[in-house]
């Protein structure tokens, strides 16, 4: 399982994952994901104060050859964007799980986080 | 089951990304493609180009065969140099864009794409006169080794000399490098000065672990089809079934300098593309940059006040220019430099402008 699937998060099978941070959630997408998609050159963010319906694109990431679409693991409201991925988009492969994040969401029901996949399921999931 | 050129194991050996290209098992990219291209813009590149096919003319009135065929000239053409030309249907548009080399009058090797080779073959056997081609793909890999090192990284590995005093750009010659019988190519598809080296399909492995071992110092990097095209995107050079196709003339693609109006004997279009000369040429293939915000692909729509009036053939971000770049075919009225219209990207117009291309610019 290893480090690139940290023990505090929880995923989604679209490759997402979540951190709780409070009240609100952090959103980014796995190494996996990001391995897979090559060199990321693009995301396209939602706006702030958007609403999310879990398991509804909510975003896009293109790589130098892919276009891919985002889900979103929760419904909720959109109450921050990483703007730093504007300028330059390649820290979702460099540090996916820290500074390559890519929305934080408040969510409307914070039991839809027991809905995601732990990391052991999510490990199964990439074998 | 995919085709498979010699080099299908030494990719895998690399830890390449292989990819479905066109009915071959080809590598898409072994480290980053953003990497892969720097690494030719500013060092050196290994690809294996042995998809391409080959159809050769060869003995009495080969030269002769060949010359109708296609849109550029042979005859004006010297023994070891090469050419970039169209095989053009009688309409003007492309059956294929090709490079021919001209060995002598008698020997006539034409490299084309390898999702066109059993056309091309069929097309051009059915149409030569005298001198019957013969398809020689299985003959021949083909490495490209590109980038402003990679004459420094051949020269090492060969006792023919390759300084562009030698051996300028379009032309060729035949040699060793490093051990391995070769016909080498001052050509390419990345921007960079470079070579393409074709070699018998047993002995390619020997001279890709060549080049990479003896081009380490140099910084060499084995490249993909991902960087390939973000190479060959920045220099606006057209990628057949994107950028040209059968549907659009070589005077609509902006490769009126491919076609030899004068030659003696003519060529096929040529009739076709007179008119469209004398009438004007109503859409034209421009490059473009995004100045909002998104990447410009294949088959996105192009605006102009809402209406569709084109579509993208090639885009992405640039790595080098750093902006995303791409090109399409426009009405004539938008298609000059400064012109303004939108690339419709996921239902969202976004502002775009012709620019002038290459987007790359040599430093």
């Amino acid at each position: 399982m290893a480090e690139n699937i940290p023990a505090d998060l929880k995923y989604t099978q679209e490759h997402e994952w979540t951190r709780s941070k409070g009240k609100v959630i952090v959103v980014g997408v796995t190494h996996h994901a990001q391995e897979a998609l090559g060199d990321v050159v693009y995301v396209e963010l939602p706006k702030l104060g958007a609403s999310l319906t879990a398991g509804k694109q909510f975003g896009v990431i293109e790589s130098t050859k892919a276009v891919s679409e985002l889900f979103s693991p929760l419904s909720g409201t959109v109450v921050q964007v990483n703007d730093a991925l504007t300028g330059n988009p390649s820290i979702v492969n460099t540090d996916p799980y820290g500074e390559g994040w890519i929305l934080e969401v408040e969510p409307s029901d914070p039991k839809q986080l027991d809905g995601l996949l732990s990391p052991q399921a999510y490990s199964d999931l990439l074998k | 089951m995919a085709l498979r050129t010699p080099l299908n194991e030494a990719h895998r050996k690399l830890g390449a990304r292989m990819v479905d290209f066109v009915g071959w098992d080809m590598p898409v990219q072994y480290s980053s493609v953003i990497a892969e291209h720097e690494a030719v813009r500013q060092a050196v590149g290994l690809f294996d180009v042995s998809h391409m096919g080959e159809i050769e003319f060869s003995g009495p009135g080969a030269l002769e065969a060949a010359n109708p065929l296609i849109s550029n000239d042979l005859v004006r053409c010297k023994d070891g140099q090469a050419l970039y030309a169209g095989l053009l249907t009688e309409q003007g548009t492309f059956v294929d864009d090709v490079v021919a080399y001209r060995f002598s009058p008698e020997h006539i090797l034409i490299c084309v794409n390898s999702s066109n080779r059993a056309k091309d073959f069929a097309w051009m056997s059915e149409r030569a006169q005298g001198v019957k081609p013969v398809d020689r793909s299985d003959e021949f890999a083909q490495l490209a080794v590109q980038g402003p090192k990679a004459e420094a990284l051949v020269q090492r590995l060969t006792k023919t000399e390759v300084s562009k005093a030698r051996l300028d750009t379009y032309r060729f010659t035949t040699g060793e490098v490093a051990g391995v019988q070769c016909i080498l190519s001052r050509t390419g598809y990345t921007g960079e000065d470079g070579f393409e080296l074709y070699c018998p399909p047993d002995r390619a492995e020997a001279l890709w672990n060549a080049l990479l071992t003896e081009g380490k110092a140099d910084g060499v990097k084995p490249c993909g089809l991902g960087a390939r095209d973000s190479l060959r995107t920045e220099m606006k050079y057209a990628l057949y079934g994107n950028d040209i196709d059968e549907a659009h003339t070589a005077l609509e693609a902006g490769l009126g300098w491919i076609v030899k109006w004068d030659k003696a004997g003519g060529f096929i279009g040529k009739q076709a593309l007179e008119k469209q000369k004398a009438e004007g040429v109503q859409r034209k293939l421009v490059g473009f940059e995004l100045t909002g915000s998104g990447i410009p692909r294949h088959g996105y729509p192009i605006l102009k006040d809402g209406q569709r009036v084109g579509e993208v053939t090639s885009g992405t971000m640039g790595p080098s220019v750093k902006k995303p770049i791409g090109m399409g075919y426009v009405p004539a009225a938008l298609a000059s430099e400064g012109s303004t219209f939108d690339v419709e990207i996921r239902g969202r117009a976004v502002a775009a402008q012709v620019v002038k291309t290459p987007f790359r610019k040599k430093p």
